[in-house]
């Protein structure tokens, strides 16, 4: 699954909008990520980090602007193509408490088509460290083992491009740390990764480039190398800009 | 923002329709108030009650032309996403509803002096009731959305669907009361004197302008309620912006 | 194929979820139980006779618990944001609809079915008539009711009023099926002829096709955002 660097970008987006009625949530974005790269989003509560990765995963359409992802217009091309190579970690784990965590991988398995459900979610439980607890509930899980297996659950298909929207909500240390070393390994087999996060320190981490969202528009783009977190905290508390999300 | 408003009020041709359809309707509502109460004969059977008859069964029509539209706009709105479409499909669907309420409360006034009850379960009184409650709960939908651009796809899809029902919901009403023959012979065909068609006709096409009058009035206001909602936004963020400043 | 596929994926789900929790079956037959009880109260059915009046309670039955399946069973995928992880897969969102519309079809018809000799022994009714007719009738009109139940459950699940608004939508939409219902039932049960009750069978069918059809077509629209 290493990614294909001299292929197309993997998100093309030009102009995009998203409007909500009289409330623009994203206000004209110009955006390139290459294959492979890690970004993550960041950016105050309602500046258009969770629509724009809604937009990236293909749960909702543009109003405006052009959206390519793997060099395929979003609006004309088979979604279903498209939505087999994302993959989408969000808080929310998507599992069904009442099946066992080797049904709900599954259950996902053979929503992607794969070939071999029962050997990938086989390999899946491996990797997630459940295979002794993969006939149990969910329900049973602890949070930690739920956010693992729901990890499991986003890769499944291998995805090339993986989104990740707040997905260190509601975990403890130890599970974080856990993910964050999870997010290592993925930049390490060349997947291209995009996050929303509140968390300055851990975005950084985990991202080679850090975008700042405001007000449905893109204030700050830069390289995260060499960016200390006190610098952007400045930037993230100085107030909103009258550039704000407008009406119409 | 100063210019928009004034963009929505005053000028295109939507305004000019506007004024077009008022001054008609102006006219012609006193022409129908004199041929209903004044010139048409009164029915034989049922006395001066009948005349509600020149109130009711436009109504119904408009109601009907209500949900038609909406279906209509809804599937553009669709296709196009055009805010002004889901306007027009709103204020067909809510307007449909006054239309249906006033034939609802004529009903009943008509039925108690001609048959002795109030309700009768009568076959187009009763689909009308249903249609009554379908719509309504387009209205509650369409309130109950979490944003404006959710209520104008769910509204959408239910004045589409809601449309289709329309003709299944009249048979099935119709079978159930057991395919009797129309109860009021005077609406259909031969029983009715000439004068009394033209009467209805001339009627109908007064409340269906005024349904178009209400139609491009409710738009207008919807695009009105859109200005103001931005303008909100728009003045809160300042609000907020100098407070933090 | 893989559409097919993608149908009984999504309906089988539901069937192992439900049979693993059992919330949804124990209280629908609860449900619809009661409706039968309070009827049984309110008419005295040692002097009504259980053919006038016994289709019609058993469809209210039917409908009220039917009504409440099809919103739990949308409920189940908001929670968790389950549904987000079906729409973030490939398979295409009318066989999402259809899946639902499969498995709500199948618990309705295990509350009929456990529900009927219930009604017949507590109203004494001596069932004769054509069964396979009636149950043909049993069956097209939960597909009706089904079919615009899930189309509306996908849309007031994610509104404000939620569940509330279910009901409100889908009474007076399925006002049709509820009529063919009661009226296919109480001919069949009356052994009236079948030329008696032949076009409400043709009614609940062209329902059937109509509303499947639209819904399969406006589902992506339903669940766009």
């Amino acid at each position: 699954m290493a990614a294909d660097r001299d292929g197309p970008p993997v998100v093309e987006a030009r102009g995009l909008a998203k409007r909500y009625g009289p409330l623009a949530a994203l206000d004209g974005i110009d955006l390139t990520v290459p294959a492979g790269q890690a970004v993550v989003l960041l950016g105050p509560n309602g500046a258009g980090k969770s629509t724009l990765l809604r937009l990236l995963a293909t749960l909702t359409r543009p109003s405006g602007g052009r959206l390519r992802l793997f060099g395929e217009e979003v609006l004309s091309s088979d979604a279903g193509r498209l939505r087999s190579r994302i993959g989408f970690l969000s808080h929310q784990t998507f599992l069904y408490e009442h099946l066992t965590g080797r049904e709900n991988l599954l259950f996902y398995a053979r929503l992607y088509g794969l070939s071999d459900p029962e050997r990938a979610a086989r390999a899946a439980l491996g990797a997630a460290r459940l295979s002794d607890r993969q006939d149990d509930r969910v329900g049973a899980y602890s949070r930690g083992m739920q956010q693992r297996l729901a990890i499991a659950r986003s890769l499944l298909h291998g995805p090339e491009m993986i989104l990740l929207d707040e997905p260190f909500t509601g975990l403890d240390r130890e599970s974080s740390a856990r993910l964050e070393e999870r997010l290592r390994q993925l930049r390490a087999t060349g997947r291209t990764c995009v996050m929303a996060t509140h968390d300055l320190d851990q975005g950084l981490r985990a991202a080679d480039r850090v975008l700042v969202l405001r007000g449905g528009r893109l204030e700050f783009d830069a390289p995260a190398r060499g960016l200390d977190s006190a610098r952007l905290e400045a930037l993230l508390v100085t107030p909103e800009t009258a550039a704000g999300p407008r009406p119409l | 923002m100063a210019e928009r408003a004034e963009r929505t009020t005053r000028n295109g041709p939507a305004a000019l329709a506007e004024r077009v359809l008022l001054i008609l309707v102006a006219v012609l509502i006193p022409v129908c108030l004199h041929v209903v109460f004044r010139t048409v004969p009164t029915e034989g059977k049922m006395g001066v009650v009948q005349r509600i008859f020149y109130f009711h069964v436009p109504s119904a029509f408009a109601g009907f032309l209500g949900v038609g539209l909406c279906a209509l706009f809804s599937a553009l709105y669709l296709w196009t996403r055009d805010r002004r479409l889901d306007l027009l499909a709103h204020a067909s669907a809510e307007i449909g509803v006054l239309f249906f309420t006033i034939v609802l409360l004529t009903g009943p006034i008509w039925a108690r002096p001609v048959w002795g009850v109030w309700w009768t379960g009568e076959v187009r009184l009763t689909s009308t009731l249903v249609l009554w409650l379908l719509y309504a709960g387009y209205l509650i939908l369409r309130q109950s959305a979490e944003s404006q651009d959710q209520g104008a796809r769910f509204c959408a899809v239910l004045g589409i669907v809601g449309a289709l029902d329309v003709p299944i919901i009249y048979y099935s009403v119709e079978w159930w009361r057991g395919l009797h023959p129309r109860v009021l012979k005077v609406s259909g065909g031969q029983g009715l004197d000439p004068a009394m068609g033209k009467a209805l006709a001339l009627c109908s096409v007064t409340f269906i302008l005024f349904f178009l009058l209400l139609l491009l009035l409710r738009v207008r206001v919807g695009r009105l309620q859109d200005d103001v909602e931005a303008l909100t936004l728009h003045a809160g963020r300042q609000a907020r912006h100098t407070e933090t400043a | 194929m893989t559409y097919l596929r993608a149908v009984l994926l999504v309906a089988g789900k539901d069937l192992k979820v439900e049979l693993r929790s059992r919330e949804q079956l124990v209280t629908l037959l609860f449900f619809a139980l009661l409706v039968l009880v309070v009827f049984n109260f309110a008419f005295d059915f040692t002097v009504i006779d259980f053919v006038t009046l016994g289709p019609g309670v058993l469809w209210v039955a039917f409908i009220f618990s039917g009504v409440l399946a099809i919103g739990r069973s949308f409920q189940i995928e908001r929670e968790q944001d389950r549904i987000q992880g079906i729409l973030l897969s490939p398979i295409d969102r009318s066989a999402f609809y259809l899946g639902k519309v499969a498995a709500t079809v199948l618990f309705m018809a295990a509350v009929e079915t456990l529900i009927v000799p219930v009604a017949v022994v507590m109203f004494n009714f001596h069932f004769s008539g054509r069964i396979a007719l009636a149950i043909l009738a049993l069956l097209l009109n939960t597909v009706g009711f089904a079919a615009v139940g899930t189309l509306f459950a996908a849309m007031t699940s994610s509104t404000r009023r939620g569940e509330l608004l279910l009901p409100l939508l889908l009474f007076p939409a399925a006002v049709p099926v509820a009529l063919a219902a009661v009226k296919t039932t109480t001919h069949i049960l009356a052994g009236r002829p079948f030329a008696a009750y032949g076009h409400w069978l043709q009614m609940s069918a062209a329902y059937d096709v109509i509303f499947l059809a639209a819904a399969v077509l406006l589902f992506d629209y339903v669940l766009e955002d």
